[in-house]
């Protein structure tokens, strides 16, 4: 009975003593919560370049991939060390108000429209993007919006907003949902949708659809790295956050973002200089 | 949380009780599919359950295996099934029904059937087979003698309806998928308060959360005097 006891004893302690170094193992100093946007995950971007700077630095990051305004929110609320997103508006105000500091743009790639490859709007051939969206509403085709307050549906209603279209026509379906469902629901219904290029090009072999309207400066996209206040939330990780920021304004990392490319197709541009 | 908790609340019940269209249309679509699948599988499953409980046939012990573990799969796991089912290139792809919300009770029906089914096979099994036989040698129709049975049986088959009810009311995973959470249309209790939370718009949230505790309340407390009433006697 005691052997039995002191055995028990035994190993609780070795349990207890085990698990503690586990945790230790990962210390929190190691680890950088990365808010950012599906496009950036959903592309594999993230997946091919983030490696190279975990073992570089020997951080270890963690990236929570949502839509451009949860991100801004988790990093408002102090629930991630750095955050990275496409919607200028939102970021300016995120700096301004006090939450974000240093924000550097890294990169850009643009929205494109699609459709049926039969275009029922008519909108290949538009002088810009609103006059594409325009034909949507007035000929009431089905449009899938994510609904999501994602960096791609601001950047729509902005579109819709220049158009001077309440976006509540007949065909408009909003589905918060992030990017690849909205793509493969679009397909579904042989919809149109505003997407960005990488997500697209990602999917684009699942997907009947094709792009029906590009170009212009109104479908560029910026992305910006953003550090989180350090008087606001002291207890965050900011040293590694700025390692990362400065790792990714790094040359290296610039032509690592250049170089990444899906089904041979490049689709970030590196912008910093 | 920069948000208090009390703010939320407060912003909560006011969404709910300003009769909030956005919310009230939610609750609906809610309701409305769920009863819709439910009032479809309704009888089938019953009459399946008493089956199983009443009749030796060969492939019966299969059936009855197999509705046990249709149970206990995960709604994402249905929601994927019926998604391939409805998906354009699939089977039953020419209804068109993936993200409308015939869609989505076509998915609810195969979450609840096997709950409803296993649930009245159990109620059926607990009863003794000469209730039913003498009803149908008093000269009762087979119907006329389920009904009797039935009767005799409206506890235990009340609660296998508000379980098959209440797990098709809460799941997430198949009416996302299938549905596709298309706003006034196929956004229901359980896939809005996923995007709300996810866009980190926690008062809508907590309005449709609260809706399910006051429902789970009200139907435990219901269920609750139920199984009081249909205590055995003591021995």
């Amino acid at each position: 009975m005691f052997n039995l006891k002191s055995g028990l004893t035994t190993v609780l302690s070795v349990a207890l003593l085990s698990s503690t170094m586990m945790s230790a193992t990962v210390n929190a100093a190691e680890v950088i919560k990365l808010a950012t946007t599906t496009s950036t995950d959903n592309s594999g971007l993230l997946r091919a370049i983030l490696p190279t700077f975990e073992a570089e630095s020997g951080y270890q990051v963690q990236v929570i991939a949502t839509g451009t305004g949860k991100a801004l929110k988790l990093a408002r609320q102090g629930d991630v060390d750095v955050v990275m997103t496409h919607a200028p508006a939102a970021e300016a105000k995120f700096v301004n108000e006090g939450y974000g500091t240093t924000p550097r743009g890294i990169m850009e790639n643009d929205f494109v429209v699609l459709g049926p490859k039969a275009d029922p709007a008519k909108m290949s051939g538009s002088k810009d993007v609103v006059e594409a969206f325009k034909k949507i509403a007035t000929t009431e085709n089905t449009f899938i919006s994510r609904g999501d307050n994602s960096g791609t549906n601001m950047k729509e209603l902005a579109i819709w907003k220049q158009a001077s279209v309440t976006p509540d026509f007949s065909g408009y379906t909003s589905i918060g949902q992030g990017m690849g469902k909205t793509l493969l629901m679009a397909n579904e219904k042989q919809a149109y949708t505003l997407t960005d290029r990488g997500t697209f090009v990602a999917y684009k072999a699942k997907l009947d659809l094709t792009i029906t309207f590009e170009g212009g400066e109104q479908l560029a996209n910026p992305y910006q790295i953003m550090l989180i206040n350090a008087e606001k939330y002291p207890d965050l990780n900011h040293q590694g956050a700025k390692a990362l920021s400065d790792w990714f304004i790094s040359p290296k990392a610039q032509q690592m973002i250049n170089d990444f490319k899906v089904q041979g197709e490049q689709l970030f541009k590196a912008t910093y200089n | 949380m920069n948000e208090g908790w009390l703010a939320l609340l407060q912003q909560a019940f006011s969404l709910l009780l300003s009769l909030d269209p956005d919310v009230w249309s939610i609750i609906s679509v809610s309701f409305s599919v769920s009863f819709a699948a439910l009032l479809i599988t309704l009888i089938p499953s019953i009459v399946l359950g008493f089956l199983l409980a009443s009749y030796q046939f060969p492939g019966r012990w299969f059936v009855t295996n197999i509705v046990q573990t249709l149970q206990s799969i995960p709604t994402v796991v249905i929601g994927l099934l019926a998604y391939l089912l409805l998906t354009r290139n699939g089977p039953m792809g020419d209804l068109r029904w993936l993200f409308t919300q015939q869609g989505m009770i076509l998915g609810q029906m195969m979450i609840c059937a096997p709950v409803l089914i296993a649930l009245s096979q159990a109620a059926f099994s607990s009863i003794d087979r000469r209730a039913w036989e003498t009803a149908r040698t008093l000269g009762a129709s087979w119907q006329r003698a389920i009904w009797t049975v039935c009767r005799e049986l409206r506890v235990p088959l009340l609660l296998a309806i508000i379980a098959s009810f209440s797990r098709i009311l809460t799941e997430v995973g198949c009416s996302m998928m299938v549905g596709g959470n298309i706003l006034h249309h196929t956004r229901n209790i359980p896939t809005a308060i996923a995007l709300e939370t996810s866009k980190g718009d926690f008062a809508q949230a907590i309005a449709l959360g609260l809706v399910l505790l006051i429902l789970a309340i009200v139907i435990n407390f219901a269920v609750g005097s139920l199984r009081g009433k249909a205590m055995p006697r003591s021995q």
